[in-house]
């Protein structure tokens, strides 16, 4: 099932548990599934110099970013046999703990999700134009870079 | 000709704008950074890729969009 629709892939600020477990909710229904696979990404309270990371602060190129998460959609479904994949991306200010990154991915058989799933978030991560602040609790700030 | 170049992270902190409008005689994607650098010195720096149209372009190709995008490394996830 492909969607040819340039979807919003961005919420702004930190992705809740309550919108993590309808998502989950929403695909009873779709009784061909066998296995999800769920990646969540959480600020990590880095320290640096001793001080720690309080959030990160997430911008983008927006409508550059939303086009690259289309075309890694289509990719993925060309490569892996899914039924559906959603991806959720936060914008905005992120306390650390919270969820900033949400990709879920569905088929009838465990095996491709699993790898279904590594290659989105490997794929996010190195060519979707976003941008981390870490922001300290002094205020001060680094730009994260994906490693 | 004028072109709209657009910053994001810490090259808009670094230009102190998100974007401005600037005359541009070169050609590629190289010239415009060579470009860029004259006017914020710590561009040189950074690791930057040059985008039109929504994408990157390598840095020997034209640009031919009056509306470019200046990207930092990415962070996301």
């Amino acid at each position: 099932m492909m969607d040819k629709k340039i979807k919003n892939v961005f919420r702004e600020g930190a992705i809740s548990s309550e919108f993590i477990a309808n998502s989950i909710a929403k695909h009873q229904v779709k009784t061909n599934i066998g296995a999800h696979n769920i990646f969540l990404g959480q600020v990590r309270a880095d320290e640096l110099d001793g001080k720690q990371v309080e959030a990160i602060e997430y911008t983008a190129h927006v409508e550059m970013a939303n086009i690259t998460f289309h075309e890694i959609r289509e990719e993925t479904f060309e490569k892996f046999d899914l039924t559906c994949m959603h991806i959720y991306h936060s914008i905005g200010l992120v306390s650390a703990g919270e969820i900033c990154l949400f990709v879920f991915v569905s088929s009838p058989r465990r095996k491709q999700v699993f790898k279904a799933l590594e290659f989105v978030v490997e794929e996010i991560k190195a060519k979707v134009p976003i941008f981390g602040k870490e922001i300290f609790e002094d205020t001060t700030h680094q730009w994260k870079v994906n490693q | 000709m004028e072109l709209q170049i657009k910053y994001y992270g810490m090259l808009a902190e670094i230009s102190q704008c998100d974007e401005e409008l600037l005359n541009f005689d070169g050609t590629t994607g190289a010239d415009l950074l060579h470009f860029l650098i004259q006017k914020y010195p710590s561009f040189a720096t950074k690791d930057i890729k040059v985008a039109q149209y929504n994408q990157i372009i390598d840095l020997g190709n034209k640009i031919t969009s009056s509306e470019i995008a200046l990207l930092p490394p990415f962070s996301g996830g």
